[in-house]
């Protein structure tokens, strides 16, 4: 149930109404994005594909905030305080500005 | 890979993993559940446990939409194709399940036309390719893979498309935990939830895990940093006495799930009263099948199955090792009568069911990991 | 009647199957379940034996080599090559790395009636062509024509014949713990060119078929530590895995990889991820697998790199005394896991 790969959109298929191609490290397929009609990605944005469907937006922000929490384990304690002012373990709370939106910004 | 590659960096890899060793108790010993098969097999993959410290046990969960299908459902879909001049078509997972006369590809081998798809947009393609013949689609998956079955399905109503149907095999995973919880040998810490399952429904549907059941959960994503990042939040939770749900896949889940997704879920499928599960027994309100509106769609209606119940040999253990209460090896056929290449439960056959995962990956390496020494 | 004698009157025929399945035929652990359960114990003769990619027979106090292939592709023409290609490389290869410098071969081609000639003579363009440039003759062959509906469009065997190249002698069991584990290329090029050029699944990437000769290869190492080289392979169907687990298993010895040494294309790396495929699996046509002992791995990758079309040639592992019998596959961060032989064909897979 579990295998979604991260891929590009290079090309929105002009015929269709859904279709999109995606490049993951130079192989193309053809996607339907259907499934993110509320918030249609474009050319440049980053998508996680399963069975040749986009299910959700990548969110470049997301990944490179924590990029940075894990760069950051192993740092002394006060450090890690730090660190858990960054919301990590609060995001129960803080939710629902993490992702609704898709913030990024392609590649 | 941009977005894999980052979250399989070896440094910070070791560095999570220090972290985890930072963080137990070594007096204490966990017990984590990872739900979702791909979890599973990420672990194995990735070669997990190599680098956590021995006091963390990973405990494999049920879901693995193969290993949970009955062996009679199998039957029930081959059984369609062999009667009505039909195509079989399903993604390669399905290719080497054993049905009681065999899988669908010793089917193929012996003329029945089958093939391997790997979207079910593949299947409706298939469909209007070959209009003379019908095109049944043997659909199997969880929330992730639901909602591309239900928009298909949505496609073949607006074109009126005649020679096609699904098999519906959609599984829920709320059930699945939930059943896990229930069982009274079971001693699960914490929880390393379906990442990709979450895209879809999004994290409140385990709240209940942490509010009634008070262990922590994780949604964690599939890559070894994600996974390890996972347990380290969760080891904080548990340490802290704590039992939230937090969600380590920011990337890519959104905490209320995807709308569209559910919309398209809801519009097509509804639950089926109960639902059999190999290994778990009758599960109520668990699995999907078609709405009436898209009966004619529906491989179940458009065709009579058998419908025939078919049990596991008494000796297979596949229930107890799908709960976590036993391990593959402990299972009495585990290597002897049941292996990858002549399974006997689906746990064997599904390349993240945990016995397939442990034979191929595992077993062997018991006396000799001490011996690399370094590896970097 | 001794025992041993009644062992040598009655073949113990281990293969239990009532019939043959497509797994049979895949190259991994039910081939060669059929192989060493069936053929050997009834066809049992000292040059078989070793299992190798080619057999020695004496001709007159001389060491031949002889092997046969065949091959069933579809579709027949791909990216970087077609069947007529893969048919006299396959052979090409198993003899060299058997120690062998093809000779002459033989072809016999199984045709369905209502083959356009023209693709029949596209096959045998091609096959003369990779002929020359491996430098080998085709020098006769057969060729029968069956019903509409078998035989694919065509089915091709080759069998080939050479004579060992000097100061060669691979045999698995004078491989070493310590010995060091080489590749010619990246691997798994030619068996995903194959699985999108059949247009299924509907994905496309610039990647085309690894067929070649690998002889050069084979005699450029010869020529600079001959006597070093224990074992050689062709990493054909199933892939880098299913060759060393066999190898493994011949030796009794076990065989560490290292993850982040393995050369593979981005395109195949992307490909695989899609399909959840492993690249250990996946056939090659133009690559092979080198065991050398270790104070000649540098001269003998160096002899690698320094032959065209071998830059990408690099060590992947070595061989130790655990796992015994097994392949294990390291990651820089100290994760392990066992590469096991498939059963059959890899099947992509979304789960």
């Amino acid at each position: 149930m579990c295998l979604a790969i991260p891929g590009k959109i290079v090309e929105l298929v002009p015929a269709s109404e859904s279709l999109a191609v995606v490049d993951v490290v130079g192989v193309r397929r053809r996607v339907d994005l259907g499934l993110l009609e509320d918030d249609r990605p474009g050319i440049g944005d980053w998508v996680l594909i399963h069975v040749g469907f986009a299910m959700s937006k990548i969110s470049e922000q997301d990944a490179l905030d924590q990029m940075k929490t894990l760069a950051m384990l192993g740092e002394t304690d006060a450090a890690l305080q730090e660190v858990r002012g960054y919301g990590l373990e609060d995001e129960s709370e803080d939710h629902n500005e993490d992702h609704t939106k898709a913030r990024s910004a392609g590649a | 890979m941009k977005f894999v590659d980052e979250f399989r960096d070896p440094g910070l890899i070791r560095k999570a993993a220090e972290e985890v060793r930072r963080i137990v108790d070594p007096a204490r010993h966990y017990r984590l559940m990872e739900v979702c098969g791909g979890h599973t097999h990420a672990i194995y993959r990735f070669g997990l446990k190599d680098i956590l410290p021995t006091n963390i046990e990973l405990i494999h969960g049920p879901g693995c939409p193969v290993c949970v299908l009955p062996m009679g459902r199998i039957d029930d879909g081959l059984s369609i194709a062999a009667d009505h001049d039909v195509i079989f078509a399903a993604f390669g997972d399905m290719m080497r399940v054993p049905g009681t006369n065999g899988s669908p590809l010793e089917h193929k081998a012996r003329g029945m036309d089958v093939r391997i798809v790997y979207s079910p947009a593949d299947a409706i393609k298939l469909a209007k390719a070959n209009p003379n013949k019908h095109v049944m689609f043997f659909a199997i998956g969880f929330e992730t893979t639901a909602p591309s079955t239900a928009l298909v399905l949505q496609s073949a109503k607006k074109e009126h498309l005649d020679n096609f149907s699904i098999f519906c095999n959609h599984v829920t995973i709320i059930p699945a935990i939930r059943a896990i919880l229930d069982s009274p040998d079971m001693r699960i810490d914490g929880f390393i939830g379906p990442g990709h399952v979450s895209t879809v429904i999004g994290c409140r549907p385990y709240e209940w895990i942490s509010k009634n059941e008070r262990k922590p959960i994780v949604v964690s994503g599939f890559e070894p940093l994600d996974m390890l990042q996972s347990i380290v939040m969760l080891l904080r939770q548990l340490e802290a006495g704590e039992a939230k749900v937090e969600n380590q896949y920011k990337r890519v889940v959104p905490w209320e799930g995807n709308i569209a997704a559910l919309r398209a879920m809801v519009e097509v499928f509804e639950l089926r009263p109960y639902f059999e599960w190999r290994g778990l027994g009758f599960i109520s309100q668990s699995a999907l099948r078609l709405r009436e509106e898209y009966a004619q769609w529906d491989s179940e209606r458009r065709f009579a199955i058998p419908g025939i119940r078919v049990t596991d040999p008494k000796a297979a253990q596949c229930g107890e090792v799908l709960k976590g209460v036993l391990k593959p090896a402990q299972c009495k056929l585990f290597g002897k009568e049941c292996t990858p290449e002549n399974p006997i439960g689906a746990l064997m056959v599904s390349s993240e069911g945990s016995c397939a995962a442990y034979y191929s990956y595992e077993h062997r390496k018991a006396a000799l990991v001490t011996s690399l020494g370094a590896t970097a | 009647m001794t025992s041993k004698d009644s062992a040598r009157t009655t073949p113990k025929i281990r293969f239990r199957e009532p019939q043959i399945e497509m797994a049979h035929g895949a190259g991994g652990i039910a081939s060669r379940r059929l192989i060493e359960g069936l053929f050997v114990p009834l066809l049992n003769n000292s040059p078989l034996q070793p299992l190798g990619d080619a057999a020695y027979v004496n001709l007159n106090g001389s060491p031949v080599a002889i092997t046969t292939d065949s091959f069933v592709v579809k579709p027949l023409r791909f990216p970087g090559g077609s069947i007529g290609e893969l048919a006299v490389n396959g052979t090409v290869n198993d003899l060299a790395v058997s120690g062998a410098k093809a000779e002459a071969l033989v072809v016999t081609f199984v045709l369905e009636a209502g083959l356009a000639t023209s693709v029949l003579q596209a096959e045998i363009e091609a096959m003369a062509k990779a002929a020359q440039e491996a430098g080998v003759r085709i020098v006769g062959g057969d060729t029968k024509v069956v019903e509409h509906g078998k035989a694919d469009s065509m089915y091709i065997a080759t069998t080939g014949i050479g004579a060992p190249i000097a100061g060669v002698e691979v045999n698995p069991a004078s491989v070493r713990a310590g010995d060091k584990i080489l590749i010619s290329g990246p691997i798994g090029d030619h068996g995903i060119t194959i699985l999108l050029a059949r247009g299924e699944l509907d994905i496309e990437a610039e990647l085309s078929s690894d067929t070649r000769s690998v002889l050069p290869f084979v005699e450029a190492i010869a020529a600079a530590a001959g006597l070093s080289i224990r074992w050689m392979r062709d990493p054909t169907r199933g892939g880098v895995a299913t060759s060393l687990n066999e190898l493994a298993r011949d030796c009794g010895l076990g065989i560490v990889l290292r993850e982040d040494s393995i050369p593979v294309r981005d395109e195949v790396r992307g490909a695989c991820e899609l399909l959840g495929l492993d690249p250990l699996h996946i056939a090659n046509e133009g690559q092979f697998l080198a065991v050398v002992a270790p104070d000649a791995a540098d001269e003998v990758l160096m002899a690698m790199r320094g032959t065209p079309g071998g830059g990408e040639a690099c060590l992947i592992g070595e061989v130790r005394e655990q796992p015994a019998g097994a392949v294990l596959i390291t990651t820089q961060y100290g994760g392990t896991r066992i590469i096991d032989m498939l059963v059959g064909d890899p099947l992509p897979r979304i789960c």
